[in-house]
C-alpha cells in the first residue's frame, strides 16, 4: 500500500434491493455484506444493538449522528459477538473516549469480519426505507461494481418466511445466576439478550437457557417455577414447530413471560396472526400505553414483524394489555385464563430506558402467587 | 382526560430585565406558553417590565402589564382581574422568587388564586441547598460533600473539614451571582464575604469543588399522571468549574454510553419526584467522574423552564415551555400532539440525527478591569447554537455564528502561536479557549497535555485535531488541485469557503465558484424530533453537506429536503447572538417583521443562529433557516429561494452590514437601499449632506493614523469623543480631555480594529440628548417618538435613562428637531424606520448620527404608545402601504421612562461609572404621571454623577 492510498478513504456504497444507491467510505472494517436494511433511532447504546442477536442478519443504519464515541465494554454486550450483518452510519468514531473501555468499536468489526461503512446520508436513507419500505441491501467497501453486488443481492432470502432463531440460539443448555435463588426458569433462547438474564437473576431467579431447537418433552422435564420466551430475529410466523411448543407449554399453567419474538409465538399459539411491519420499530424512544393501569412508559424496541390487532378483540382468551402510541399496534397481551403474559418491547432495555423494568417484577409476582 | 376546566384566566410571570444570567430565552418561553394557553381559551394576563419582549405585545397575551416585578404590581393586577391560576415556571428565578414572596404574604390565597406548573414547596427545597442536600441523600442521589454557612466563622469551620479547592455559591441567586473557586484562604476570606452579602437571606453554600468532572444536563417533562420524559440530554464540553451558562455545550451528549446514560435518568426521573407531584417541566444538572467509575452526583434541579430548556426545544423541535404549559392545565402527555409529525403524541422523547454545539457570547470589552477568566459564576451575554450533521460542523458553526471576527477554527491567520501563551490561556479559559485549543493542536502540544490542562474530554479534542489535520491536507493545494473529496470533506466539516480560501491563499469567491463546479452545494435538512421516523410538518431547516444518492434509474444528486414553493417571499435577516448594543430588541423588531411580511402575502424566510429567541421559534416565520447569520449560509439560502428581496434594517448592525455584499451580488435589499445606509455610516459623506442642508453637526474629522490625530485635536479642540467607524454599541468609544489620553486610545483602537478608521468629535460638553424614531416611505415622514435623556450627552444612549415625550424641551427645540428629521430622512430616501440621535446645546440641536435601520428604542415606543410601528414600517418597506395609509393615536398618559439595567454584580472589581460605550444588558419600562414622581427626581437629581470621560 502506498503512502497516498492510506490517506485517502475507501469509497463504499449501499445498494438496495430497488436499485437505490447510497454512497459513503469505509470506515476501515472492508468487505462486503447482505441483509435486510433497518434504521435504529437509538442515540445511545450503539454497541447493545450491534450485539442483539434479534438483528442478527441485518443491515444497521443508525441515524444518530456519531458511532462509537465510547468505544466497547465488554460487560455491556448483549451476546458474545456482533450479529448485525453490517454497518451504515453518517460519523464512525476510530478512537473513543471512555476510559474504562475494553477496545475501541472499529476492533470489533475488524476482529469479526463485518463491514462497516461511514459517511452516508444516513437521513436520507432512512426517509427513503421509511417510504419504500424495509427490503434487502447489500454494502460494499470492495466494489463498486453494481452488476456484481446486484447478483450477490439476489441471492439473499428475503426476511419474510424466514426462521433464523436457530442461527444466534445457544448450542448447548447453560445455567445463569445462583443455584441457590427463590425461582427456577426454564428459557427458551431464541436469541436471548444479555440483560433479560440479568434482570431475572437480580429479581432471585436461577435460569436454564435452552436450545432453540430443544424438544418440548426434555424442556418439560425439567423442574421449574415458570418459563421464559425469548426475544429473537426471523419470521414468527415461519416457526410453526415453535407455536405448537407454546401451546403446549402454556397448557401447564405455569406462569409464562414472553418478550418481542417470545410475545409473537404466544400470540401465534393462541390462534392470532402476526405481519411484517413496513419499516418496523426500531429504538429507545417508542411510548407505550399500559391500559391496565393507564400510565405510560418509554420503551426499548427492536422489531419488525408485529401481532395483528385485529382478531383479538374476538379472542376468548387473549387480552390487550399495552398499546404503541405512535402507531396504535399491539404491544403488549395477556392470557385471560391462565399465568401468561408477553410484550413486543424489550423492558430489559438494553440500550433503553428503564421505565418498563416493572414487567419483570409482574413475572415475578406471578412465581410468587404459582409457587405457593 | 381533558385539562382542568376550572382553570379560565391565567397569569404568567416575566423574568423581566434582560441581566446577564436571564435573557430574552424567557420572553421565547412565556410567549409559547401564552399562545400555548389561549390556544386552550384560556384568558392570559401577563407582567413583565421589559418592553423589548414579544410576550408584552397584544399578539401574546390578552391583558400585558408593563410594570415593576414585585408585590403591588401583582396586588393591582388581582384587584382589576379575576385570576384562576398563576403560571410562574416561565419567567426565570425572578418569577419563582416574585411567586414565593407572594406566597408567603398570602395573597395567592386571599384571592384563590392556584400555583401551576410547580409547586412552592419544590422552589423551596431546589433553592435552599441544604434542604436539597438532605434529600437528596433520603433518595439516595450522590451529591457534592457540601454545608450551608450562614456567618464568616460557620463557613471557616467547613472549609476546614473539606479543604481547598471549594466552591462558594449564595443561596437564591441566579446565574451563579456570588458562586466562586476558591482555592487559597484569600480568596476563601474574599468569597465568604461576597456571598454572605449578595444572597437575600445571606447564605452561603460551601461545596467541595469537583473540579475536571464532566457535566451533563437533562431537561425533563411530567404530567399529572407522573409519566415522565427526557426531551434532551445536553453535554458540557467544558467540564465542572466554568458555569453551564459559560460552558460550550454540545446536544445529544456525545460521551455517554447508555448504561451510564439511563442511569444519569433513572436519577432524574427520581429527582423530580422527589421534590414534588407537580405538572411541568425540570432541568437537572450532574456531574460524573472523569474515570472508569462513571460516578454521577447531581448538581442541581430547577423546577422550570430555563436557559437549558430553550436550548433544548431549539436543539430537538419539541417545544417544551408550550407543552409545559398545556401539562400545568391537566393534560397528559398522550393526550397532546406532537406537533412536527401531526399523528404522533407529545408522549416520546425526542431522538436526533444531527449535533448542535452552543457558544456563549462574552462582551468583557464592555467591563474594563473584569477578571476574564471565566469559572462558576456566569459572564456570558448571549449565546449562538450552530446545527450541524456532525459534532464538527455544528462547532464551527457555531463559531461562525459568533461574530468575533472569526470563520471558524483557524485557518484564518489570527492564531495564537507562542507556546507559552498558549498553554496559559489554555490553563485559564476566557471567551476564545475554543480557539486556543485550535492553536495548540496546530502548535503541536499533545492531545494528552491539553486534556490534562483542560479536562475537557479527549473525544471532543480529538474531533478538534482532525479539524486542524483537515486544514493541513487543504493546505498541500491550490484552489484548481483541490481534489472534490477533500474539498466535500471539509465542507461537511463545516470549513467556510472563507477559511478554505486563506488554506489555498485564493479569494472566497474563488472556492465558492469551485465548489459550484464539483458540485458541492449546502442542501437543508429537516429538524423534526425523530430523526425521520416520521413524516414532519415543521418547517425548520439547517443546512449541511452530504454525499450523494442515486435513485432507481437516475442520476447521483444530493437530497435535500427544503422545498421551494412558488409564493413570493421575503428573508428577514436576524440579529445574532445578545451582546451588549444588540439584544433582544432587535429579536422583537425582526419577529414583527416576519408578521407584517406574512400578513402582506409574503411567505416568510428567518434566518437567525441565537437559540433563546422568539425570532428562532419555528412558529414564528413560515421558514425558518437556523444558520449563521455568515455569507455564505445566507446566500446559499438566497440562492435556494429566490426571495423578492431580503430585510436587513429589523436586525441590528449584524443584518445590517451585510447588505454592502448583498448589494454587490444584486440581491434586493427591502427598504432604503444599500447606497442610503452606507451615506448614514460614511461619517464623510454623511456630514456633506449635513453641510448642504444647514444641520448642524459636532466638528469632527477622520483619521487613519496616530500621527494624523495632533492636527486633528488641534482644529477641534478638546474634549473629544473618539471612537472607530462601523461598531455597535458605541464599542472603542472614549471621550478623551488632552493630548496624552488621545494618543493612548488611538494607538489601543488602530491596534484593536486594523484597518479601521478613527472618528475624532468634538465633544459637546453639557449638551442635552435626544433621540427620534421615525417611520418614513421615502416622501412622507411620522415621527413614532420623541425622547429626551436624563443623563448628559456623553453617556451612551443605551446607558441613559430616556423619556417619552421629552420633558424639558422648548418648542424651538422640538422643532428642529422635527425639521431635521424630516430633511435627513427624505435626503436618505429613507423607506422603513430611521433613529436620529440629537445633541442640544444653547437652543440649538446639532445632530450626532442617523441609524436608518430599526433601534433600540422602538420597541420602548411601540409599548408606550400601544402601536405597532415596526409592523407598519415593515409593510412600508415592502412597499404595500403608505405612511399616509395609517392612523397614528400614540395613547400615553404622562410618560414613559426607559431605565437601563446593567449587570455590574457579575464583575465585582469593575468600575461602574458610564460612558460613551454602552454597558447595560437590559432595559425597564416606568410610566409616570407626572414629573413630580420621586423615582424621575432622583434620577434626575444624580444625573451626572456616573458619568466618566
Amino acid at each position: 500500500m502506498n503512502k497516498n492510498e492510506t490517506n485517502q478513504p475507501k469509497k463504499a456504497v449501499v445498494l438496495l434491493e430497488d436499485g437505490a444507491v447510497f454512497y459513503g467510505i469505509s470506515t476501515g472494517a472492508d468487505g462486503s455484506a447482505v441483509g435486510e436494511i433497518c434504521f435504529n433511532t437509538g442515540m445511545t447504546g450503539y454497541q447493545e444493538i450491534f450485539t442483539d442477536p434479534s438483528y442478527f442478519g441485518q443491515i444497521m443504519v443508525t441515524t444518530n449522528a456519531h458511532i462509537g464515541n465510547y468505544g466497547v465494554l465488554e460487560d455491556e454486550a448483549e451476546s458474545n459477538s456482533l450479529k448485525i450483518a453490517g454497518l451504515v452510519c453518517r460519523n464512525f468514531t476510530q478512537k473513543g473516549s471512555r476510559v474504562g473501555k475494553s477496545a475501541d468499536l472499529i476492533d470489533d468489526f475488524r476482529a469479526q469480519g463485518k463491514v462497516s461503512i461511514t459517511g452516508v446520508d444516513t437521513r436520507a436513507l432512512v426517509r427513503y426505507i421509511r417510504k419504500q419500505g424495509a427490503m434487502n441491501a447489500v454494502i460494499s467497501t470492495e466494489t463498486q461494481d453494481m452488476d456484481a453486488l446486484r447478483e450477490l443481492l439476489k441471492n439473499a432470502p428475503s426476511m419474510e418466511g424466514l426462521s433464523l432463531a436457530g442461527e444466534v440460539s445457544t448450542e448447548a443448555p447453560y445455567f445463569f445466576g445462583s443455584p441457590e435463588a427463590k425461582f427456577t426458569i426454564a428459557a427458551m433462547d431464541f436469541g436471548i439478550k444479555q440483560n433479560i438474564l440479568r434482570c431475572l437473576a437480580e429479581r432471585d431467579c436461577y435460569i436454564k437457557v435452552f436450545p432453540a431447537d430443544t424438544a418440548l418433552d426434555v424442556f418439560l422435564e425439567f423442574e421449574c417455577d415458570g418459563y421464559f420466551l425469548s426475544n429473537g430475529p426471523g419470521d414468527p410466523a415461519a416457526m410453526e414447530k415453535e407455536h405448537a411448543f407454546v401451546a403446549a407449554l402454556i397448557e401447564k399453567n405455569k406462569p409464562v413471560f414472553g418478550i418481542c419474538l417470545g410475545h409473537q409465538l404466544i400470540a401465534l399459539s393462541q390462534g392470532l396472526t402476526t405481519y411484517k411491519m413496513h419499516h418496523g420499530h426500531r429504538g429507545i424512544n417508542h411510548p407505550i400505553l399500559n391500559k391496565e393501569t393507564g400510565l405510560g412508559e418509554i420503551s426499548s424496541q427492536n422489531h419488525g414483524f408485529a401481532v395483528s390487532a385485529d382478531a383479538i378483540e374476538n379472542n376468548p382468551n387473549v387480552e390487550l394489555t399495552h398499546i404503541h402510541l405512535n402507531d396504535q399496534t399491539v404491544a403488549g397481551i395477556r392470557l385471560k385464563n391462565r399465568p401468561v403474559f408477553s410484550v413486543q418491547y424489550h423492558p430489559e432495555s438494553a440500550p433503553g430506558p428503564h421505565d418498563s423494568r416493572y414487567l419483570f417484577d409482574n413475572f415475578i409476582s406471578l412465581l410468587h402467587h404459582y409457587s405457593n | 382526560m381533558p385539562r382542568n376546566k376550572d382553570i379560565n384566566s391565567v397569569l404568567i410571570i416575566g423574568s423581566g430585565p434582560i441581566v446577564i444570567g436571564q435573557a430574552c430565552e424567557f420572553d421565547y418561553s412565556g410567549s409559547q406558553a401564552s399562545r400555548s394557553l389561549r390556544e386552550e381559551g384560556i384568558e392570559v394576563s401577563l407582567i413583565n417590565s421589559n418592553p423589548a419582549t414579544i410576550m408584552t405585545d397584544p399578539v401574546t397575551a390578552d391583558h400585558v402589564y408593563l410594570l415593576p416585578l414585585e408585590i403591588e404590581s401583582l396586588e393591582k393586577i388581582l384587584q382589576e382581574r379575576k385570576i384562576d391560576a398563576v403560571l410562574p415556571t416561565m419567567g426565570g428565578q425572578t418569577a419563582l422568587n416574585l411567586c414565593i414572596e407572594a406566597d408567603k404574604m398570602g395573597l395567592w390565597e386571599e384571592y384563590g388564586v392556584k400555583i401551576i406548573g410547580v409547586d412552592i414547596d419544590a422552589i423551596n427545597i431546589t433553592e435552599d441547598r441544604e434542604q436539597f442536600r438532605l434529600l437528596m441523600e433520603k433518595i439516595g442521589v450522590g451529591v457534592a460533600p457540601s454545608q450551608t454557612a450562614t456567618s464568616y466563622l460557620k463557613g471557616k469551620e467547613i472549609a476546614q473539614k473539606f479543604g481547598f479547592p471549594l466552591c462558594i455559591r449564595a443561596s437564591f441567586t441566579l446565574g451563579g451571582s456570588g458562586a466562586t473557586f476558591v482555592h487559597t484562604r484569600d480568596e476563601f476570606d474574599d468569597a465568604m464575604q461576597r456571598g454572605l452579602e449578595v444572597s437575600p437571606i445571606h447564605e452561603v453554600m460551601i461545596d467541595k469543588a469537583l473540579l475536571g468532572w464532566k457535566e451533563f444536563e437533562l431537561e425533563l417533562l411530567r404530567d399529572k399522571n407522573d409519566n415522565i420524559i427526557i426531551i434532551c440530554s445536553i453535554e458540557n464540553f467544558d467540564p465542572m468549574g466554568i458555569h453551564t451558562g459559560d460552558s460550550i455545550t454540545v446536544a445529544p451528549a456525545q460521551t455517554l454510553s447508555d448504561r451510564t446514560f439511563q442511569r444519569m435518568r433513572d436519577m432524574a426521573m427520581k429527582m423530580m419526584r422527589s421534590i414534588g407531584t407537580f405538572a411541568g417541566g425540570c432541568n437537572v444538572q450532574f456531574a460524573v467522574s472523569p474515570d472508569e467509575k462513571e460516578e454521577i452526583v447531581a448538581i442541581e434541579i430547577n423546577p422550570r423552564v430555563s436557559r437549558s430548556s430553550a436550548l433544548a426545544s431549539k436543539a430537538t423541535g419539541y417545544p417544551i415551555a408550550k407543552v409545559a404549559a398545556k401539562l400545568a392545565l391537566g393534560y397528559t402527555l398522550d393526550e397532546l400532539n406532537n406537533q412536527i409529525t401531526k399523528d404522533t403524541t407529545a408522549y416520546f422523547e425526542p431522538t436526533l440525527d444531527y449535533v448542535i454545539v452552543k457558544i456563549p457570547r462574552w462582551n468583557f470589552d464592555k467591563f474594563e478591569g473584569a477578571d476574564r477568566r471565566l469559572g462558576i459564576q456566569m459572564k456570558s451575554v448571549g449565546e449562538a447554537m450552530g446545527i450541524g450533521r456532525s459534532f464538527q460542523e455544528a462547532l464551527h458553526k457555531a463559531a461562525q455564528s459568533l461574530e468575533v471576527n472569526r470563520n471558524g477554527l483557524g485557518a484564518d491567520g489570527k492564531g495564537y502561536t507562542d507556546q507559552d501563551e498558549v498553554i496559559e490561556r489554555l490553563t485559564f479559559a476566557s471567551w476564545n479557549r475554543i480557539f486556543v485549543i485550535y492553536d495548540a493542536i496546530q502548535l503541536g502540544i499533545s492531545l494528552r497535555r491539553i486534556h490534562d490542562i483542560t479536562k475537557i474530554d479527549m473525544w471532543f479534542l480529538r474531533e478538534i485535531e482532525d479539524l486542524a489535520r483537515t486544514q493541513e491536507k487543504i493546505e498541500k493545494h491550490s484552489v484548481d488541485t483541490i481534489p472534490r473529496d477533500l474539498l466535500l470533506d471539509a465542507k461537511m466539516k463545516g470549513f467556510a469557503d472563507r477559511q478554505i480560501a486563506h488554506a489555498l491563499h485564493c479569494l472566497e469567491s474563488e472556492v465558492f465558484k469551485k465548489r459550484q463546479e464539483l458540485k458541492i452545494q449546502r442542501t437543508f435538512k429537516l429538524v423534526d424530533t425523530c430523526a425521520a421516523e416520521f413524516e414532519a410538518y415543521t418547517p425548520y431547516y439547517y443546512s449541511t453537506f452530504e454525499n450523494e444518492i442515486q435513485l432507481p434509474n437516475g442520476a447521483p444528486f444530493v437530497e435535500n429536503e427544503s422545498i421551494v414553493t412558488d409564493k413570493k417571499k421575503v428573508v428577514v435577516l436576524g440579529s445574532g447572538p445578545n451582546r451588549i448594543g444588540q439584544g433582544i430588541e432587535f429579536d422583537y423588531c425582526c419577529v414583527h417583521g416576519v408578521l407584517a411580511a406574512r400578513e402582506c402575502g409574503y411567505e416568510t424566510i428567518m434566518i437567525n443562529c441565537n437559540p433563546e429567541t422568539v425570532s428562532t421559534d419555528f412558529d414564528t416565520a413560515d421558514k425558518l433557516y437556523f444558520e449563521p447569520v455568515f455569507w455564505e449560509h445566507i446566500y446559499e439560502i438566497i440562492l435556494h429561494e429566490k426571495p423578492e428581496g431580503v430585510i436587513v434594517q429589523l436586525g441590528g448592525q449584524t443584518a445590517l452590514k451585510l447588505a454592502d455584499k448583498l448589494n454587490r451580488y444584486g440581491i434586493k435589499i427591502i427598504g432604503t437601499s444599500f447606497d442610503s445606509l452606507d451615506l448614514a455610516e460614511d461619517r464623510g459623506r454623511f456630514s456633506h449632506l449635513l453641510a448642504d442642508s444647514n444641520i448642524p453637526y459636532p466638528r469632527f474629522d477622520v483619521i487613519t493614523t496616530a500621527e494624523e490625530a495632533y492636527d486633528v485635536a488641534a482644529k477641534l479642540g478638546f474634549p473629544i469623543l473618539v471612537r472607530p467607524s462601523y461598531v455597535l454599541g458605541g464599542a472603542g468609544m472614549k471621550i478623551v480631555l488632552n493630548q496624552e489620553d488621545l494618543e493612548h486610545h488611538v494607538i489601543e483602537l488602530f491596534k484593536d480594529y486594523p484597518g479601521n478608521r478613527v472618528l475624532l468629535d468634538h465633544y459637546l460638553e453639557g449638551a442635552i440628548e435626544a433621540e427620534i424614531d421615525a417611520i418614513c416611505d421615502g416622501d412622507d415622514i411620522y415621527i413614532i417618538g420623541i425622547m429626551e435623556h436624563i443623563e448628559p450627552c456623553g453617556i451612551h444612549s443605551g446607558d441613559s435613562h430616556s423619556v417619552l415625550p421629552p420633558f424639558n424641551l422648548g418648542e424651538l427645540i422640538i422643532e428642529q428637531i422635527r425639521m431635521h428629521t424630516e430633511t435627513i430622512a427624505k435626503k436618505l430616501q429613507v423607506k422603513g424606520l430611521i433613529n436620529i440621535q440629537f445633541a442640544i446645546k444653547d437652543d440649538k440641536v446639532f445632530i450626532i448620527e442617523a441609524n436608518p435601520r430599526a433601534s433600540r428604542t422602538v420597541p420602548f415606543i411601540a409599548k408606550a404608545y400601544g402601536e405597532p410601528y415596526v409592523n407598519m414600517a415593515t409593510k412600508i418597506m415592502l412597499g404595500e402601504n403608505k405612511v399616509s395609509d395609517f392612523k397614528f393615536s400614540p395613547e400615553l398618559d404622562g410618560f414613559a421612562i426607559k431605565i437601563p439595567v446593567f449587570s455590574f454584580d457579575k464583575f465585582p472589581k469593575v468600575n461602574k461609572e458610564l460612558g460613551p460605550q454602552m454597558r447595560s444588558t437590559g432595559e425597564k419600562i416606568h410610566f409616570i404621571k407626572n414629573l413630580r414622581d420621586p423615582m424621575f427626581r432622583k434620577v434626575y437629581s444624580e444625573r451626572n454623577l456616573y458619568l466618566s470621560k
